[in-house]
């Protein structure tokens, strides 16, 4: 055996050594990751599956002492907060959108609103339910619906906001100036054309913002608080899922408990498909 | 801006043919400079875009020959720093005016690029998009305008059958079509083609030079290309550009087959560039 091949070998070999160590933490790494994950959903199944019942979905939270009982109000009250939250924050989101990514660009008032998204993206969310609390529930002198809504709108605008600005810088420029070369107004290649070309991603963007925000509690603490009640007045405290799994998962009574986790497996379970129609819509993009 | 009138200024060496004067002249462009930023991109060009008849622009990478054919759609204009100097005068009217309206200029003529562009939605849509910017038809006219568009770019049979497909579906040679199609439904005087075959197979740049030789007939076109081929096969005149000059410009086969200049000979023989 020549002297270069053997040296060859043994850099081979200490380069499959270490190959082997890397890949070894790399795969450690990543069974740790998954197993907490999959012990958090496993118990989150078994508990929860055992509560959920028709009841679940037809009777109110109960009262202290009081048997039975379900979490209607939360649903409906989560629905409510939630689907208001994206009748606003959708189109706000979009229309900065556009103008960072067509219309602003490099201009200074761009960049701020870029940088003031992006620490409205990171900041923690119980400081924007202070700051709806002070803003409106201190003001008003009660909690309501719509000052959730309003939390939670705040939360998920610098969401849609990155993601759309993002999905349509992607659109290449060429596709724009062929709109031009037609004879096509700004607006029109803006929202005809690159918005449309750009449509799957800030349909996902629009789609993580939402289950982003169904999870949310803090903000909902201070502003919906809850309601034990059936209502739909976005005026008044509102019941809602997050804040009622974190009174009732602590309460001393068994059957509220046990709602508690079938309300957190409801909003995984409703997280998870969002995320799933997320992807859906991505794929369906990288299609072309 | 003040606009300069300079009457002196000519092509540097005038065409011979008998057709070159002043009514047949689609685009007249006079000391046109061009910079990007302090880049001076285009110094001093002065020729003529005759009326129904193919001009080709040839010349090395970066010589401004795309350049020049983005002032004449005004394309640059979507850019900051970007900045024409001189005239270019269409119908008698100087469109480098900064009151030029810029969307009606572009309606009036079209721009045709490297690399196919379909819009994302029908191929349908895709040409009826244009035509709806600027006319009001009816759905029976809308439709006739679409087979009529599609019959000149020469992909009706293709594509009759999948109206409401996506414009993406189609292969590049077709969306190439489709785009000059889309185009020409706007009924302008003139069509720029901006390296159109570059970006596809010889069969598909066959179609289009076929379709080129069609067109010439109806409409003005300027092509900029970097296949002297192509430019020898379907143009009618020859700009030769060289480091943002225009050193050479005149009738197809004079400039390929006797050039005045050494430059213009230099890279049609293949000695240069």
């Amino acid at each position: 055996m020549s002297d270069a091949l053997s040296i060859k070998k043994s850099i081979l070999a200490k380069r499959k050594s270490i190959n082997g160590i890397a890949l070894t933490l790399c795969m450690l790494a990543m069974i740790i990751g998954m197993f907490f994950l999959l012990w958090i959903l496993s118990v989150l199944f078994i508990k929860g599956f055992s509560s959920i019942s028709w009841a679940m979905f037809t009777a109110s939270t109960p009262a202290p002492g009081t048997a039975g009982g379900g979490l209607q109000n939360a649903i409906i009250g989560s629905l409510l907060m939630v689907g208001s939250c994206t009748l606003v924050s959708t189109p706000i989101g979009l229309m900065a959108g556009i103008y960072l990514s067509e219309y602003g660009d490099k201009s200074r008032i761009a960049s701020i609103t870029r940088f003031v998204t992006d620490i409205m993206l990171s900041a923690p969310s119980i400081v924007i339910g202070l700051f709806v609390y002070a803003l409106v529930v201190a003001q008003a002198q009660h909690f309501s619906g719509w000052a959730g809504s309003m939390a939670l709108t705040l939360i998920a605008i610098p969401v849609v906001v990155r993601t759309t600005e993002n999905m349509l810088r992607l659109v290449p420029g060429s596709l724009r100036e062929a709109g031009y070369a037609l004879g096509a107004p700004k607006w029109k290649v803006s929202l005809m054309i690159v918005l449309r070309a750009a449509k799957s991603g800030v349909m996902t963007g629009v789609l993580l913002a939402l289950a982003r925000v169904s999870g949310e509690t803090a903000p909902l603490l201070f502003t919906a608080l809850s309601n034990q009640f059936y209502s739909v007045n976005m005026n008044a405290p509102l019941a809602n899922l997050p804040v009622v799994i974190f009174q009732f998962a602590m309460s001393p009574y068994d059957n509220w408990v046990g709602l508690a986790w079938g309300g957190a497996l409801l909003i995984t379970l409703g997280v998870l498909s969002l995320n799933i129609l997320a992807r859906v819509f991505l794929r369906e993009k990288n299609k072309g | 801006m003040e606009i300069k009138l300079n009457v002196q200024s000519e092509s540097k060496s005038a065409p011979t043919d008998s057709r070159l004067n002043s009514n047949n002249n689609a685009l007249e462009i006079r000391d046109l400079n061009f910079y990007y930023g302090s880049y001076h991109a285009l110094k001093n060009i002065n020729f003529n875009v005759m009326d129904k008849r193919v001009t080709a622009f040839i010349g090395p990478s970066g010589c401004g020959k795309s350049t020049l054919l983005r002032t004449l759609n005004r394309m640059y204009d979507l850019y900051p720093h970007q900045v024409a100097k001189g005239e270019i005068n269409f119908h008698g009217e100087n469109i480098l005016n900064p009151k030029q309206d810029l969307n009606l200029l572009r309606s009036r003529i079209g721009m045709v690029f490297q690399k196919p562009t379909p819009f994302p939605m029908s191929i349908y849509d895709n040409i009826a998009f244009g035509v709806r910017l600027y006319e009001n038809l009816s759905k029976p006219q809308m439709d006739e305008r679409v087979e009529w568009a599609l019959t000149k770019a020469a992909i009706w049979t293709e594509t009759k059958d999948k109206l409401n497909q996506s414009g993406l579906s189609l292969s590049g040679g077709q969306q190439q079509r489709l785009c000059i199609a889309r185009v020409i439904a706007n009924k302008p005087d003139i069509l720029l083609l901006d390296e159109p075959t570059s970006a596809l197979d010889p069969i598909s740049t066959g179609k289009i030079e076929e379709l080129i030789h069609e067109l010439k007939n109806d409409y003005t076109i300027a092509i900029v290309t970097h296949n002297m081929q192509q430019a020898a096969r379907c143009s009618d005149f020859t700009a030769y550009m060289y480091l943002g000059e225009l050193i050479e410009f005149g009738q197809t086969d004079e400039i390929f087959v006797k050039p005045q200049r050494k430059e213009t000979e230099d890279y049609i023989t293949g000695r240069f560039g």
